[in-house]
């Protein structure tokens, strides 16, 4: 068979669709319940893309850096999570597309999933990119969910990824740090593990190019839907209530300052033979 | 009569332990709700894992097909909805695990039957179906209920409920002729790769300082190896540090990582997430240094210094060093 690069290379360029989602970061502060008591207080966190999302991002602009195409980014959500998409602009999506509406409410995995179809149908794409999960409600299911509504094969847990004609090979993470080799046709969904790259800095110049770059809301009429075909409504599963998970076993926390909690350490490593 | 399947998961010639987590937690279910227990066992050649299987459920339910032999969620998800929909089993358990997440969520919009992922506990109450959740990395918990169906899909985290032996209860094994008849079209299953094997093996040391996210940059590492080595012990970490590069993957301790069982762990700027606790929980004695005195690690220490750990490690690596030399 007689190659024909050009040809070749214009057909593998990829349109991209990442999901992405704007959240507390959490990680290394102490999380509090409002009065509700089916949230958590967040007006002192900070929010950013969620992280598995970053890398899925960072996935999308360097598969278009290599090949060429576009990237969408797609969030759902109120107005601050725009930051998270001018984020992205930034980094290097073309364009970016806020779902929002008060109906979206009380949304979980499969109602966001089917709000996302709905966005995501009719626009072009080989390839659309999540995080594995998200950080806050931590599901780890609209990639795959999204797919089995688009009717287009996924896979969940990729620690890399290499495309080729028609096909993409990717790496999935098991536990134990095993990996199973899967070959998928495209279009298809994959869904990103944290690791798989090193998601770069926003540079100044991005961020300047980001404010000339298209970001789109759309509503619930907009994506033509009608309110019982989402949020709480058609959503799996509803929260009833938030709570600190109960101590079993407590730790013996060590006070007094850094010189007197090293020593109550050291005496307790000699005690049992340690040092 | 009621019936309620679990997915027996297997890999690389090994029944995994979630197996039998998932079965024992099915049986308490069943028992209350007066349901019979299935284990359906999808794979190729594998008549010793239904004889298991049959000890600890009424019913094996097998299907050996060469398509089968190793995991792949589409061939999984095709034999799985059809024995959905044909037997409508109440509840269908599966491991939150590698293999689970990339198959519950598209099998149960196929069936459009309502899906609980990562869940560390469910119960029927009054016809509902109840799930205990973890969010925001383990530092909060949530009750939440399904929507009212005929049919449901839980996937439960490994490692959280304890397999019990039983008397074997010597259930029939039923083999059922696989659905798949054309050839796989979307996804195929190449190999496995292992993870490549480290300079240092962290399982065998006995003195384990692991560092987190808490540590914030790669020039902060040489601060906790210096008390990793003054403490006569090995380095190992949490997931983000492997994630941003600063140490190799064969240092992760958690479930995508390594299990560890030392006589001193202790866990430096670590939140204690699930997924890293798995893995060190067993550990002999463990001090924990976290600037949150909620984080979940605490859960898991015998000692905890609520402290910025800038302050404290430097501090700590110094007494140590003067006890050695003194």
């Amino acid at each position: 068979m007689v190659s024909n690069h050009k040809e070749t290379r214009k057909r593998n360029r990829m349109n991209i669709i990442v999901c992405v989602k704007h959240v507390p970061e959490t990680a290394e502060v102490e999380v509090t319940i409002d009065e509700t008591g089916k949230r958590i207080k967040t007006q002192d966190l900070v929010f950013d893309i969620n992280e598995w999302d970053d890398y899925a991002l960072e996935e999308a602009v360097l598969i278009k850096e290599k090949l060429g195409g576009s990237i969408t980014a797609i969030t759902m959500g109120p107005e601050n999570a725009d930051e998270t998409l001018r984020k992205c602009l930034a980094r290097g999506a073309d364009k970016a597309i806020r779902l929002t509406d008060k109906a979206f409410e009380g949304s979980d995995a499969f109602a966001t999933a089917k709000i996302l179809q709905k966005a995501i149908q009719n626009l072009p794409f080989d390839l659309i990119l999540t995080g594995a999960q998200a950080g806050d409600d931590g599901y780890a299911q609209v990639g795959a969910i999204l797919a089995e509504l688009l009717g287009i094969p996924h896979a969940t847990m990729v620690k890399k990824i290499d495309v080729k004609e028609g096909i993409v090979r990717v790496n999935r993470e098991l536990e134990g740090g095993l990996e199973q080799v899967m070959e998928i046709k495209l279009p298809a969904v994959l869904a990103i593990q944290t690791g798989i790259n090193e998601p770069r800095y926003v540079s100044i110049m991005g961020v300047r190019k980001a404010r000339e770059k298209e970001l789109k809301v759309l509503s619930l009429a907009d994506l033509g839907l009608e309110e019982k075909e989402v949020g709480e409504l058609v959503s799996w599963i509803t929260i009833e209530k938030m709570f600190l998970p109960p101590v079993e076993k407590e730790a013996e926390i060590l006070t007094g300052g850094p010189d007197e909690v090293a020593t109550k350490i050291v005496e307790t490593l000699k005690a049992r033979g340690l040092i | 009569m009621k019936e309620l399947f679990v997915l027996a998961e297997h890999r690389q010639g090994e029944l995994r332990d979630v197996t039998f987590e998932m079965l024992t937690k099915g049986r308490e279910i069943s028992q209350k709700i007066n349901a019979d227990l299935t284990a359906v066992l999808l794979g190729h050649s594998i008549k010793e894992f239904a004889k298991r299987l049959a000890e600890h459920a009424k019913k094996v339910m097998i299907i050996d097909d060469a398509k089968l032999e190793s995991f792949n969620a589409e061939t999984y998800q095709k034999v799985l909805s059809r024995l959905i929909s044909e037997h409508k089993p109440l509840l269908t358990l599966i491991g939150h695990t590698g293999f689970g997440v990339d198959l519950a969520p598209s099998l149960a919009t196929e069936l459009n039957v309502p899906l609980a992922t990562d869940c560390i506990d469910l119960d029927f109450e009054a016809e509902r179906l109840v799930v205990i959740r973890q969010v925001y990395g383990g530092k909060v918990n949530v009750k939440a209920v399904l929507r009212k169906s005929e049919k449901y899909i839980v996937t439960l985290r490994p490692a959280t409920f304890e397999a019990q032996e039983v008397p074997a209860v010597g259930g029939e094994i039923v083999e059922v002729a696989s659905p798949l008849s054309e050839d796989i079209t979307y996804k195929r299953f190449l190999e496995y790769v292992q993870p490549p094997a480290g300079e240092v093996d962290i399982t065998a040391a006995d003195i384990i300082v692991a560092v987190g996210r808490g540590i914030k940059e790669s020039d902060n590492m040489p601060m906790i190896e210096k008390l990793a080595e003054t403490l006569g012990g090995v380095l190992a970490c949490s997931r983000p540090v492997v994630d941003k590069g600063w140490l190799p993957s064969d240092r992760q301790v958690g479930t995508s990582g390594k299990t560890v069982k030392p006589k001193l762990y202790v866990a430096v700027g670590i939140s204690g997430a699930f997924q890293h606790v798995s893995g060190m929980k067993n550990s002999d004695l463990v001090i924990a240094i976290n600037k949150d005195s909620k984080a979940p690690i605490f859960r898991v220490a015998d000692y905890g210094v609520v402290e910025d750990l800038f302050k404290v490690v430097p501090t700590l690596t110094d007494r140590v060093s003067k006890e050695k030399s003194g």
